[in-house]
């Protein structure tokens, strides 16, 4: 009887911390496998081209990458109550906080827009003009914006997250072969040696792991959501979890495309979904779908991580739990920068390979600078107090952004001048 | 006219409003954001460059 006493207090006790996670879940995830955008998309799908299983083992490495430093914004926020941009402006002046604010609408925008070249180019495979998409994709994302909660906006997003998941049945429908997957993958390797073009593939996925809007969108939705400092356990479990499952869906994509385009020349996710129909539709099929849903879902948080920040700065009313007359210019804001990067892949000879490395450039101002912000405001023990980092996290957290502001860097420097490392 | 009158004046605000970095600027947090400035200075001597040479 005390047996059943105990587990049954036990089982009490975890359903009571599950639905405390539901409750808390949302933030972490949408920001986490957003994060596996239509350039990650891209880039993974271009990964397992190339070189087969053998980066997957470099895949997993980004697992805490991605956690430490996302899991920084959820402490700022929630203790805070502030977005970054704010956070930036009040703590380090008017200066920076220009800077920031728009250094990150440029690159937002920039991003949205191969955010929608590859939506138009996900749905043109199954016969869908362009301009049908980007008219839907606004129609849709200004009805979920729209609807005046945070809550049901999350819950629709998360809705979206899931779909993200179709890669995972796609790698089993490939029958690919584990006792290769293991062998090559997960024992650490460089194929072919270490070289110029392998070089910029673990650049870019890396630069595809951690992009400014990241930390600008979770802040803010933690702030937006009214996470508090007793919440940050969640919000930070919820991180970890997102970040399983973005490196999770990159190792799939890798996997089908390592198993029927190795070899192939990939340069975007569109054509290896193209060259994937050839063999087998369904998977064509999946991975047209999975790149339609990587592009939302980078667009519904691109897009409202710029609103949020000049919301926060202008002083505007900016939740989603507001109505349009309430914050008018949120939602303004919102849906014209959606609307202009729509329009962009429309422009008949739009120059969309230059805006793609043009992204990458200006991410890299940008990328440090709040990299850079986010350390020194989790060190500020007279706001952070109790939350603030401790001497290992700053070791790890010092550790992982040096890493990403050299090699982001790299990647930047490599786009402008591409013979520069040949 | 007035709109943008209205825009410069809630910059002007805005810059008022945090004219003063609110972070204790500790030596830490002066050389981080020493090391910065020189960072983005050489990043944007960087892109000029590249704009002066394709032009």
């Amino acid at each position: 009887m005390d047996f059943f006493s105990v587990l049954y207090y036990r089982f009490k006790k975890v359903w009571k911390s599950i639905r405390l996670y539901l409750v808390i879940a949302g933030p972490g995830l949408v920001v986490m496998i957003a994060d596996n955008d239509a350039g990650g998309i891209t880039t993974y799908a271009a990964t397992g081209a190339k070189y087969g299983y053998h980066l997957i083992w470099f895949l997993l490495l980004l697992i805490p990458v991605a956690y430490y430093v996302q899991e920084m914004t959820v402490r700022l926020g929630a203790v805070t109550k502030r977005g970054h941009a704010e956070a930036i402006f009040e703590s380090f002046g008017a200066f920076w906080g220009w800077f920031s604010l728009i250094d990150l609408m440029f690159v937002d925008w920039l991003t949205l827009v191969t955010e929608f070249v590859g939506m138009t180019a996900a749905l043109s495979i199954f016969g869908i003009p362009a301009w049908v998409t980007v008219i839907l994709v606004v129609l849709l994302m200004s009805i979920i914006v729209l609807n005046g909660r945070y809550w049901t906006w999350e819950k629709i997003a998360l809705g979206f997250c899931l779909l993200n998941l179709i890669y995972i049945p796609a790698a089993f429908m490939v029958n690919p072969s584990i006792a290769s997957i293991v062998g090559q993958g997960l024992i650490p390797n460089l194929p072919g040696g270490f070289n110029n073009e392998l070089f910029f593939l673990l650049m870019a996925n890396i630069g595809t792991t951690i992009a400014p809007w990241m930390l600008f969108f979770q802040q803010s939705s933690v702030v937006d959501k009214g996470l508090q400092e007793k919440d940050i356990k969640m919000g930070k479990l919820d991180t970890f979890i997102g970040s399983i499952i973005t490196v999770a869906v990159a190792i799939f994509i890798v996997i089908v495309t390592g198993t029927l385009l190795n070899g192939a020349p990939i340069d975007d996710a569109a054509t290896a979904a193209r060259m994937l129909m050839k063999t087998n539709h369904y998977i064509g099929a999946f991975m047209a779908i999975g790149l339609f849903d990587a592009g939302l879902l980078g667009a519904i948080c691109i897009s409202l991580a710029s609103s949020w920040a000049f919301g926060e700065i202008f002083g505007w009313a900016h939740s989603l739990n507001t109505k349009v007359k309430e914050a008018p210019w949120f939602y303004i804001s919102f849906f014209i920068t959606l609307a202009t990067a729509g329009v962009v892949p429309l422009i008949p000879g739009a120059p969309l390979v230059l805006i793609t490395l043009f992204v990458q450039v200006v991410a890299v101002t940008l990328l440090p600078a709040a990299l850079v912000f986010l350390i020194l405001l989790l060190n500020d023990k007279k706001t952070m107090g109790e939350y603030a980092n401790t001497t290992l996290q700053n070791i790890v957290s010092t550790l992982i952004v040096v890493l990403i502001i050299i090699l982001s860097t790299l990647y930047g420097i490599s786009a402008l001048f591409p013979n520069l490392f040949k | 006219m007035r709109m943008l009158k209205q825009f410069i004046s809630k910059i002007r605000e805005i810059n008022q409003r945090y004219a003063k970095p609110k972070i204790e600027m500790s030596k830490g947090v002066s050389f981080s954001l020493a090391v910065l400035r020189i960072y983005l200075f050489v990043l944007v001597l960087l892109m000029i460059y590249k704009f002066i040479t394709v032009l």
